[in-house]
């Protein structure tokens, strides 16, 4: 009965109403032989008081940046949520209602998604946005079917190796087995291979796929990947770091056509993957083709201003097959998280937040390569947040595990992407960390003996 | 009390100057940001944002909250969508440090308890499915349908076999021809008989040699459990095909009856409905798929196994599909999905699939007096009604209608969904409702069917608007705040 009304002389009532005796009888459509004969094999019921011990005891087993120093990221990133994001976002209004089918009662998000919809434009400099997607990957796979979709063009798919190596995956699974092409361009010392990448891209390119800063940090040299694209009429698509625009230049300032972002750095907690927010924006050529729910202004019959779902001639409730998408639920809450978090920090505390991520990160690469043992990989790279650290003795799970002994989670070892490089690490440091855990993460590494024990001091 | 004052927007309120975030002063030795980024590389100038104090926004976004109707406000009947109250508790729990916080890339001896919870749940799910197997990755119902798609495509190549149809009723959800089209195979449509079942003999024509996958939503969107699934399960079998089950509907069945035992090979199940995820004005969901043991291989990557007493994620599946999405998935739904389920145990979830179906018949007894319901007697968990007479005799639509009950402080029900019921009012109520609140819908309905068409037409006239232009919004498009006519 744990949240149901219906008392038993409820249920009489009701099934006096519907003429029959028992609420079995309602089954009875249901042929007998397929029904279960016995209870579900779950656990038992458990009251709030239970519950709410048993998934303490279960978050107690795990460290998290509440116990332990982050400096993890690859896509997902320990950025400080503000207060007010949650307390707004936490509002039953907005989480406890459903997708905008009624406008006239639904203002309220209706009127945030375009917001959401400006402010994701502002941010990127193109011209459109839709109302989100579900991740940054996920997001990168529709942007290349829009852009399959979109004009005449070849059907090569050309990726450049420095994208995330799970992004690149999900377009080997959506696309690799329809017999779609993708190309991918090997990157030269954590960047693309500019020279690789022109002799690839040619009239059969349908679109070449970017990532700045790329899976490494490193920033890309997005404007030349452009040129050398649009020459051959191919379409950019630009994965993004939405806090690096605080300082970087923008995509649609370097060229891109779409460009698409894991978005849950703006105002979510990185909740072990999910739910983030997938953003999508581009260029006006592509307002039919987008996919997911957009939200237009209009007039109501008063000629109040007023926001609904709009270009719906695109979505699957429509066109079914022929839709540019299946996509149906999307991430709403997360894209109301992500316009109070631009509202709250507007244009100077984006350029502050960025700036002191990238102060922090080349401090911590000039601090941590103090230690004997790590040097620099790609290190002339100029990067924003992130850079790669090799061990020099190859033991990169030694060095983590005497980290996490000091309480660091000291960054991603990224043999499990690149068996080539399972003497290296990725590193990331965001606004949140301080000197001292920067300090203390060095003072662990350079602390170690080789073979991997550390000295205890 | 909702602030009457029109909401302007953002871009209005911002003044230049205007703070609401102050950073701490940088505590490592700075440099020049050129020294450490090229300038080519640099913006001119941060984001056109606006500026505002924290205040503002927190008045802006709490005052544009009060122009939206949910369930923790309103009664939701949104067929379905399965809007049943989504517990506070599932909120706190699912926000708990050790939950919220974890990076997807920790050492998995760091977080031996969310793997845990996972791979109960991945339990938690086959068992209440009756298929064996599960992934957890996909982000969405559609996203699990595509992903369960892409694994039956993965499948049939390796056993050599080259299938291209999909088939699904007529009645079927738009994802599922979407969801087809997007893996690569042909969607076809089956018709549905008078009766809101399968047509079996339009299904019997359409069921060929190339059959890949029929996509079944089971109880149907017309909330009819399908009284012939397992002869169409069977038929599908017998010419080598895979049986689909869209589990939008499961709502109705939880340790009723289980797909994998009436047939089904692969099901999507949608967290966000059946098991209280709480939809968020669009999203999140979450789209975990159960299948049979055969293909099991192919499910996307990783999964979570336990070795001993060690949870552990396993990457090394050379069937598998790969990755659907980055990372694990929508793992803050599928907590509060898991919290939901241990809060009922087994008898707890059939009495929520008993009393949905109680209270969704209850209305319909009630309503099929004035609003024809032309598929059925009984329901399962929904049920559709027709403005089609209504429409017919004066002129009132199901647009009218659902309209008409936001004045009464009713949400609308899904309207003009499925597609094969004319003037569809497509009514689920769900389990966490009160008889009292039943009536009062069913009354207020029957007063509105009385009511004058003109006032019907004009309908809602006590919301924060009325209804809005749509077609201007489609011909010249203004998607953003200061670009309005592109
Ligand atoms: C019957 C049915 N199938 C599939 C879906 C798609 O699920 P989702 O919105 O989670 O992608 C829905 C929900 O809208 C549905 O009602």
């Amino acid at each position: 009965m744990t949240y149901l009304y219906n008392t038993p002389d409820d249920q009489a009532a009701m099934l006096k109403s519907i003429g029959v005796e028992t609420i079995e009888d309602l089954f009875a459509t249901i042929p007998s032989e397929l029904r279960l004969q016995r209870d579900l094999n779950l656990p038992p019921k458990m009251g709030e008081l239970e519950l709410t011990q048993h998934l303490s005891a279960l978050a107690a087993k795990n460290a998290s940046p509440a116990t332990h120093a982050c400096f993890l990221g690859g896509g997902s990133y320990d950025h400080f949520v503000p207060a007010v994001v949650d307390a707004l976002a936490s509002r039953g209004e907005f989480y406890t209602s459903y997708t905008p089918y009624q406008p006239e009662v639904s203002q309220g998000n209706l009127q945030a998604m375009f917001e959401y919809q400006t402010l994701i434009c502002d941010l990127t400099g193109m011209d459109l946005s839709n109302a989100s997607l579900y991740d940054g990957g996920s997001a990168l796979a529709e942007a290349v079917i829009m852009a399959l979709n979109t004009g005449k063009r070849g059907e090569k798919v050309v990726v450049l190796g420095t994208v995330h190596p799970e992004y690149r995956q999900i377009l080997q699974t959506y696309f690799g087995h329809l017999g779609i092409e993708i190309i991918e361009v090997p990157c030269v010392e954590g960047v693309a291979d500019l020279a690789k990448l022109e002799a690839t891209v040619d009239a059969s390119t349908n679109c070449v796929v970017v990532q700045s800063p790329n899976f490494f940090g490193a920033i890309e040299d997005v404007a030349a990947i452009a040129e050398i694209a649009h020459k051959n009429d191919a379409v950019v698509i630009q994965s993004f770091d939405p806090i690096s625009l605080g300082l970087l230049k923008r995509p649609g300032d370097l060229g891109a056509d779409i460009a698409v972002a894991e978005g849950h750095s703006l105002g979510s907690p990185m909740q072990y993957g999910g739910p983030y927010l997938g953003i999508m924006a581009c260029n006006e050529q592509f307002v039919r083709r987008l996919p997911g729910r957009i939200v237009g202004q209009t007039e109501d019959r008063r000629g109040n201003r007023c926001w609904v779902l709009t270009l719906q001639t695109r979505e699957q409730h429509i066109r079914r097959e022929k839709a540019t998408s299946n996509i149906c639920t999307n991430q709403g809450l997360f894209a109301l998280r992500a316009s109070i978090y631009l509202a709250l920090l507007g244009p100077g505390g984006l350029k502050e937040a960025a700036t002191l991520c990238a102060q922090k990160a080349h401090y911590a690469q000039s601090k941590l390569t103090e230690a004997e043992r790590l040097e620099p990989v790609f290190g002339n790279n100029p990067f924003f947040k992130e850079f790669v650290l090799r061990d020099t003795q190859g033991n990169v799970d030694g060095l983590l595990a005497e980290a996490r002994e000091a309480g660091i989670l000291g960054g991603v070892p990224l043999g499990q992407f690149f068996p080539e490089m399972d003497d290296c690490l990725l590193v990331c440091v965001t606004e949140k960390r301080t000197k001292s855990e920067i300090d203390a993460l060095a003072r662990t590494f350079s602390l170690i003996h080789s073979g991997g024990s550390t000295i205890h001091a | 009390m909702r602030n009457q004052q029109a909401t302007q927007l953002l871009s209005e309120l911002s003044r230049p100057g205007r703070v609401a975030v102050t950073w701490p002063a940088c505590d490592v030795p700075e440099q020049p940001i050129e020294d450490l980024i090229p300038g080519n590389f640099l913006a001119e100038q941060a984001p056109r944002l606006p500026e505002l104090t924290e205040g503002e926004v927190v008045r802006h976004y709490t005052n544009l909250s009060t122009k939206n109707m949910s369930v923790d406000t309103h009664y939701y009947p949104l067929g379905s969508c399965t809007m049943k109250y989504n517990p506070k508790r599932n909120e706190r729990l699912a926000s708990l440090p050790g939950i919220v916080d974890l990076h997807p890339y920790q050492d998995e001896s760091t977080i031996q308890g969310m793997l845990q919870l996972l791979y109960e749940l991945q339990g938690i799910f086959s068992e209440i499915s009756g298929l064996p197997a599960c992934s957890l990755q996909p982000a969405a119902g559609a996203h699990g349908e595509l992903a369960a798609l892409m694994v039956a495509a993965k499948y049939f190549k390796s056993i050599g076999e080259d299938r291209k149809v999909v088939l699904a009723p007529d009645s079927s959800h738009g994802t599922n021809p979407a969801s087809a089209q997007m893996a690569g195979f042909k969607a076809v449509s089956i018709k549905s008989d008078p009766n809101g079942g399968v047509d079996m003999e339009d299904f019997h024509k359409k069921l060929t040699d190339d059959i890949a996958v029929l996509m079944i939503t089971n109880p149907s969107t017309l909330g009819l459990f399908e009284k012939n699934i397992r002869e169409i399960a069977d038929a599908v079998h017998a010419k080598g095909g895979l049986v689909y089950l869209d589990g939008a509907n499961m709502n109705a069945i939880l340790g009723i009856t289980r797909p994998g035992d009436f047939g089904a090979d692969m099901m999507h199940y949608n967290p966000h409905k059946t098991f209280s995820g709480p939809h968020g004005g669009g999203g999140p969901g979450a789209g975990p798929i159960c299948v049979t043991d055969k293909l099991e291989p192919f499910l996307p990557s990783p999964v979570v196994a336990k070795e001993g007493e060690t949870y552990k994620l396993v990457f090394d599946r050379p069937n598998s599909i790969g990755r659907v999405r980055s990372f694990f998935g929508n793992v803050g739904v599928l907590v509060r999905a898991y919290c939901y389920i241990l809060s009922h145990g087994p008898d707890g979830l059939r009495e929520v699939s008993e009393n949905a179906v109680l209270n969704a018949n209850y209305l319909l007894s009630k309503i099929k007096h004035f609003l024809p319901v032309p598929r059925g007697e009984r329901c399962m968990h929904e049920f559709v009604a027709s403005a089609a007479k209504l429409k017919q005799e004066r002129g009132i639509t199901a647009m009218d209608i659902g309209k008409r009950l936001l004045d009464y402080g009713f949400h609308a029900p899904t309207v003009y969904f499925p597609l094969t019921v004319p003037e569809a009012i497509m009514v689920e109520p769900t389990e966490t409702e009160s008889k009292e609140t039943l009536d009062a819908f069913v009354q207020t309905l029957f007063k509105i069917t009385e009511e004058d068409a003109e006032l019907l037409h004009d309908a809602p006239h006590s919301t924060p608007i009325s209804r809005p232009n749509e077609v201007q919004a489609a011909r010249s498009p203004c998607l953003r705040a200061d670009f309005c006519d592109m």
